[in-house]
């Protein structure tokens, strides 16, 4: 069974919700980025997204895009991220999501990279600038390796286009919980829990709450009402703080900040 | 007879420029809509609108209205005289977009597209721009319509253009510097693109090329085929004949598939884009996106892209700030493929010589990006009979250009 899969069933019988950390790859170092999988996991994690950088963004906001911009500085290809899943994946079962954009995907080939990607360890993957209507030939070529694509819904999103994502949609649905880009704010809207219990009453996979939750208060209140819930902008904003330290400290004190948005969201 | 015939090649015009892109936004394997989920629907808004307000004659009336009354359409024709002696071979007209209102073709865009904004209700406009030009033509079009305007801007291109910038905030738009990655039009269409992504309630996105996603390259070739609508029309009085050749510059491709398109199934009219070749062909020296790129995705589109072998944006470089962008509209991909149109690049020596030229002979200062179209013809007009008719698209004019091309020659203003 795919691990994404094994993970929700996994928590679904232990009613747990499930907390994904997002990266970058390669922000600061790609040795850091696997070090800082492997403190997530052990602070109880349950999936991670791993952010391949790409020069231009139009889904992230400012916070990712720059550490996008710092990963690309050092050199970093598709070819080093594949191999650092394969090291992590000597000490770690954690599922990893990679975030693609379509650009990248593409120059690569589909297959070719969902081909690496499996083998490297990956266990799906989101794209952002991907729609529903152009993603049929890419999901079916995923399935054949069992390879999650991951789709998104959004706020704007109409009922007739919602059928669509939920039916085509694989492993989990990643809801957007703010109109807008990625990036961390102060609070969260009142229509998301409507519309989760929208998207809950179109489909049996598990939602995924993402984009605008910053504070473990936040992730709190996303636990209660989704399957999962995925921090992205405000664990890199630590990571910038503290990527001029040494990494051990880098690793510990963002590995804190991580393990407090798990407590919270499972409390 | 001839009623019928007129009849007749309209439908035929017609029904030629309802053939592509498909109804996905595709032309050919090219363009699409590559953009994240939340951007969708404010794109099938727009495409529904635009259909509509396309078979609307009160919106057309009112488009045509601005563009008579406002821009001063029709821009003339002007057979170049002394430029075709000095070239000695085919005759050479300049069709003369440099004297719009704002002094390029852009306003036609965006003129089309604020009416279009008007009517879906939007109360503020937002653009992205390279050269400027664009992004004057939008804070024009907004004072007149009294809408909020922001328009973003790389801060490189911000100092090689500073006269457009005090252009624009003479207009009343809010100019944002953008400093991320390269800081010219490729990252403010990222920042523009974000911006939307946020704001899309309430706001509509101004594109200023054939670039982004569906409908967006559909819609603004629409909006520029007025100018070669006319120019088939005025060659065809001036002379009683089609023209053998077309030739335009091409950064995104807007000015260049407006003068292309309704040519488009006269297929003894030969349609040349010239590209930027900067300072020539190595990596990072140039913009010569489809002589040099491959296929790729970039800003919402399927197009020829200048990337690295991991789908990374390349660096690029032009003199001309219009042009200096590593994507390129997914209509010229496809007339690329199919042949229909030949693509071609000039350096920013030879765009500089012909801007001096053209300034020297006609009493014209072209756009640093026209005056790539005019480097092209410098080197193509002597090869070709004199019996030939080359139309050149001088999209804009080269006020704006004067710093930078004085800082070029090392002279002081």
């Amino acid at each position: 069974m795919n691990r994404i899969d094994a993970k929700f069933k996994e928590l679904k019988e232990r009613n747990e919700t499930a907390f994904i950390p997002f990266i970058t790859a390669g922000d600061p170092n790609l040795s850091v980025t696997r070090s800082l999988i492997l403190e997530f996991d052990k602070k109880g994690s349950d999936m991670i997204e791993l952010g391949i950088p790409f020069s231009d963004p139009i889904a992230d906001g400012p916070v990712i895009q720059s550490s996008y911009y710092r990963a690309l500085s050092g050199g970093i290809k598709v070819s080093n991220i594949l191999e650092i899943v394969k090291e992590i994946r000597r000490e770690s079962e954690i599922p990893i999501v990679s975030m693609i954009s379509y650009s990248i995907l593409y120059k690569n080939g589909c297959e070719n990279f969902i081909r690496n990607a499996v083998k490297a360890g990956f266990d799906g993957a989101t794209i952002p600038d991907l729609p529903i209507e152009e993603a049929e030939d890419i999901i079916e070529t995923a399935k054949k390796e069992d390879f999650k694509i991951i789709c998104f819904v959004a706020p704007t999103t109409t009922n007739d286009r919602m059928e669509l994502i939920v039916k085509r949609s694989q492993g989990f649905i990643y809801y957007i919980s703010i109109v807008g880009i990625t990036g961390a704010r102060n609070d969260l809207s009142d229509d998301i829990t409507k519309n989760i219990q929208n998207i809950k009453r179109k489909t049996n996979l598990p939602v995924a709450l993402g984009f605008g939750i910053s504070t473990p208060e936040q992730a709190g209140m996303a636990g209660k009402i989704a399957d999962g819930v995925i921090v992205g902008s405000a664990i890199m904003r630590e990571i910038e703080k503290f990527r001029n330290q040494d990494d051990n400290i880098l690793v510990n004190r963002v590995g804190q900040f991580v393990g407090e948005l798990v407590t919270s969201t499972k409390h | 007879m001839s009623t019928i015939t007129t009849k007749e090649k309209q439908l035929k015009e017609e029904s030629c420029e309802k053939s592509l892109p498909d109804k996905s936004g595709h032309f050919g394997k090219y363009g699409g809509r590559f953009v994240p989920e939340t951007l969708i629907p404010a794109l099938e808004q727009l495409e529904r609108e635009y259909l509509k307000a396309k078979e609307d004659s009160k919106f057309n009336d009112e488009l045509k209205y601005y563009l008579r009354e406002y821009v001063g359409r029709p821009s003339p024709l002007y057979f170049a005289k002394r430029l075709t002696e000095k070239l000695n071979g085919a005759k050479i007209y300049l069709k003369r977009e440099d004297l719009n209102h704002t002094g390029a073709h852009k306003i036609n865009n965006t003129l089309g597209q604020i009416l279009l904004a008007i009517r879906m209700g939007k109360e503020r406009i937002i653009a992205e721009t390279g050269a400027g030009q664009h992004g004057v033509a939008t804070a024009t079009a907004a004072a007149m319509f009294g809408m909020k305007c922001d328009v973003y801007m790389g801060e490189e291109d911000m100092r090689r253009q500073s006269l457009n910038v005090f252009r624009m905030k003479l207009l009343g738009a809010n100019v944002i510097p953008v400093k991320t990655g390269s800081k010219t039009l490729k990252d403010a269409t990222n920042e523009a693109l974000r911006d939307w992504m946020a704001s899309v309630k309430n706001t509509h996105y101004i594109i200023g090329s054939v670039v982004g996603p569906h409908p967006y390259p559909m819609m603004v070739r629409d909006f520029q085929t007025i100018i070669g609508r006319e120019a088939k029309e005025q060659i065809q009085k001036a002379e009683g004949q089609l023209p053998d050749y077309i030739i335009a510059c091409v950064g995104g491709g807007s000015n260049s598939i407006g003068i292309f398109y309704p040519f488009i199934e006269d297929t003894g009219v030969k349609l040349i884009g010239v590209e930027a070749g900067g300072l020539g062909f190595d990596a990072g020296q140039h913009a010569a996106t489809l002589s040099k790129g491959e296929s790729g995705i970039l800003h919402g589109s399927l197009s020829y892209v200048l990337q690295d072998d991991d789908g990374q944006t390349s660096e690029v470089h032009s003199i001309s700030a219009g042009l200096d962008y590593p994507g390129v509209g997914p209509e010229h991909s496809y007339l690329k493929d199919t042949k229909r149109a030949e693509y071609v690049s000039v350096t920013d020596d030879e765009a500089v010589d012909a801007f001096n030229l053209c300034a020297h002979l006609e009493g014209i200062i072209p756009a640093l990006e026209a005056a790539h179209a005019i480097a092209y013809t410098v080197k193509f007009a002597p090869s070709v009979a004199k019996d030939k008719i080359i139309v050149v698209n001088l999209s804009g004019s080269g006020d704006k250009d004067s710093f930078e091309v004085a800082k070029k020659l090392e002279m002081k203003i």
